[in-house]
């Protein structure tokens, strides 16, 4: 069978590593002494890591002049939230914010559903065809959003769609990572329950969408956390199919502004990052451990 | 792993229609029929419809009439690899995979043996290097913009302190590229870790305290028992950075719009920009050169990831 050997035989080791902290799992002596210095290595790669995301927020609160000082302040000596006001009142950022919202949430209901459904039939179905449904969906895992942008905007703009939301949510309804992600999630659980379920009489369907389906919960979850991220931060296809401002999302007025007639306002456009950033890193710390579940299972972030 | 663990049926059972299996196929397609729709409408069709574009006389004008354009034959190809701009885009893209994969490779297997040598706070670090993995690359482009600034940016003030004087990072012919290429290693080294740390679980513990008993060095154990076994993982890493580095668009957009002088314009800008003067032929032609690049790269990998028996 054809799959991404390391991440999902590692599956196990990356999530949850209970040797790690007993006395199995502890380093020889020796390396235990020497390791004050890799703490220390580790820490400045973590300052470097870091450190362009806490500058992003602070400069975002100080005023404008303050934001170009040279030398640059570090802590901010007026602290104002001017730049988000030009960011409400002037740059209609809350519009973008809700377009982008709009369209993640039904993309990822779109590959929660869908998704779900054809990993089901992969792994827990007999039909004919199966092998190359399967295949498709594999050889078609890695097609780029550049390669097929000329033809997706021909028909898009031919469907009456460009600058609407079905034209910035349709072309990512389905994706086949999730269905490899699905299918995998699927495989692991047992047949019985399915046998069992049919001897008591219920219909396929049924037992998909009340016997099985309620049991992926992390895989549901994995997938929910890696498409709403993928099309929040997608910026190749609402740059082209979004053609007025009352369609931009978060990322393509962000870029717009910074190369356009606002490209000097450092501070707002800080802000704007800010605002593009900060919901995603309070979702990425809330619920860490499925995106780590995530490449695991998949591979792909 | 889990595998497919039906109960081998007699054959004459599997093969003949049975009720079970007619409606176990009924609903198999039927789960199947609206991803395969959605599918088969915006990512099979425009795969095939982008080669066969490639081959026409398609421009922005035939963008209502998509079905009245002429064959062009190779020509689009033939002018895609004689355009001096293309030929310094591809090599562009050529220097921003063949330096930055092994630089984010390197890094991020350092990170990785770091990490995996610590004990204590190990799931903070590993969460911090993560962070830039997740965020929009938009995002981040325009905050480092801004930290590379000549005069005012952080980065030269910090280096103007020890007495250095800060170059215009972005603003110059040799150093644009390298400079995207660090940032852009900046922020998907976290992905390459989370991935070799898992690798890294993978390698037997009695085979390097066997290596260390004979008398191997740290570096030796990490060399000849820790690389070989982690082999197919760094493959992986290196094939999936390659695909997503192939692609290499949103830093140049957002930072120096391909310049100066094209220093950084990438193959995907270069086929975004010919999309918008409306050559749609060539265009397609310049996605297809890249497209067929990312798949013989990702047919490499299924190849090296198939399990040796």
């Amino acid at each position: 069978m054809t799959t991404f050997t390391p991440p999902t035989d590692t599956a196990a080791a990356v999530t949850e590593r209970p040797n790690d902290t007993r006395a199995g799992g502890r380093p020889p002596r020796a390396e235990r002494g020497a390791s004050w210095w890799l703490y220390a290595v580790l820490g400045v790669g973590l300052l470097v890591m870091s450190l362009p995301f806490v500058w992003m927020l602070v400069s975002s609160v100080k005023p404008e002049s303050e934001v170009r000082r040279v030398p640059p302040t570090w802590l901010p000596e007026t602290v104002t939230s001017d730049n988000y006001q030009q960011l409400l009142d002037r740059l209609s950022f809350p519009t973008y914010f809700v377009n982008s919202t709009v369209v993640a949430v039904v993309v990822m209901l779109g590959n929660l559903v869908f998704c779900s459904m054809l990993g089901y039939a992969l792994a827990k179905l007999d039909f004919r065809g199966k092998r190359v449904v399967f295949a498709l969906v594999l050889g078609t895992l890695m097609v780029p959003g550049i390669a097929i942008i000329v033809p997706l905007f021909v028909l898009v703009t031919n469907l009456g769609l460009t600058n609407t939301f079905p034209g910035l949510f349709l072309p990512y309804l389905v994706t086949p990572i999730g269905v490899f992600l699905m299918r995998q999630y699927f495989l692991g659980l047992p047949d019985e329950l399915i046998s069992a379920a049919r001897v008591d009489g219920a219909g396929e369907f049924r037992i998909f969408w009340n016997v099985m389906l309620p049991l992926t919960g992390p895989a549901l979850a994995t997938l929910a956390l890696l498409t709403f991220l993928a099309s929040w931060n997608n910026f190749l296809w609402p740059l082209v199919v979004a053609q007025t401002e009352d369609r931009y999302t978060l990322p393509v007025a962000l870029a717009l502004y910074s190369v356009g007639q606002n490209a000097t306002e450092y501070g707002v456009l800080l802000a704007g990052a800010v605002v593009v950033v900060l919901p995603v890193i309070a979702v990425f710390l809330a619920v860490q451990r499925y995106f780590v579940q995530g490449i695991a299972m998949t591979g792909i972030k | 792993m889990a595998t497919v663990s039906t109960t081998p049926a007699p054959v004459a059972a599997r093969r003949g229609a049975t009720p079970l299996r007619r409606s176990q196929a009924r609903t198999a397609w039927l789960l199947a029929l609206p991803f395969l729709l959605l599918f088969a409408t915006f990512t099979v069709g425009p795969v095939l419809a982008s080669l066969f574009m490639s081959f026409t006389d398609m421009r922005s004008t035939d963008l209502r009439s998509p079905l009245a354009i002429d064959l062009a034959g190779f020509s689009n190809y033939v002018d895609l690899f004689g355009d001096p701009l293309f030929r310094k885009v591809a090599v562009n893209t050529a220097i921003f995979v063949l330096i930055g994969v092994p630089l984010t490779m390197a890094l991020a297997l350092a990170a990785a043996v770091g990490l995996n040598g610590i004990t204590r706070v190990r799931s903070f670090f590993r969460l911090g290097y993560y962070l830039p993995v997740v965020t929009s690359i938009v995002a981040v482009a325009v905050v480092w913009r801004f930290l590379l600034q000549p005069d005012t940016g952080p980065i030269n003030q910090v280096l103007g302190l020890i007495g250095i004087d800060g170059p215009n990072w972005l603003g110059s012919t040799t150093l644009a590229l390298p400079t995207l290429i660090v940032m852009t290693t900046w922020r998907n080294l976290g992905y390459l870790m989370v991935i070799f740390l898992a690798g890294l679980q993978t390698v037997p513990r009695e085979m390097l305290e066997a290596a260390e008993v004979d008398g191997a060095s740290r570096w030796q154990r990490f060399r000849y028992v820790t690389v070989p076994v982690m082999r197919p993982t760094l493959l992986f890493g290196a094939v999936i950075t390659s695909i997503g580095y192939l692609q290499f668009f949103e830093e140049p957009f957002v930072m120096t719009n391909g310049g100066p002088l094209d220093a950084t314009r990438s193959t995907a800008m270069y086929v975004y920009d010919q999309f918008g003067f409306g050559n749609y032929g060539v265009a397609t032609a310049a996605s297809y050169v890249l497209f067929v690049a990312i798949a013989a790269l990702t047919f490499v990998l299924f190849r090296a990831l198939r399990p040796t028996e």
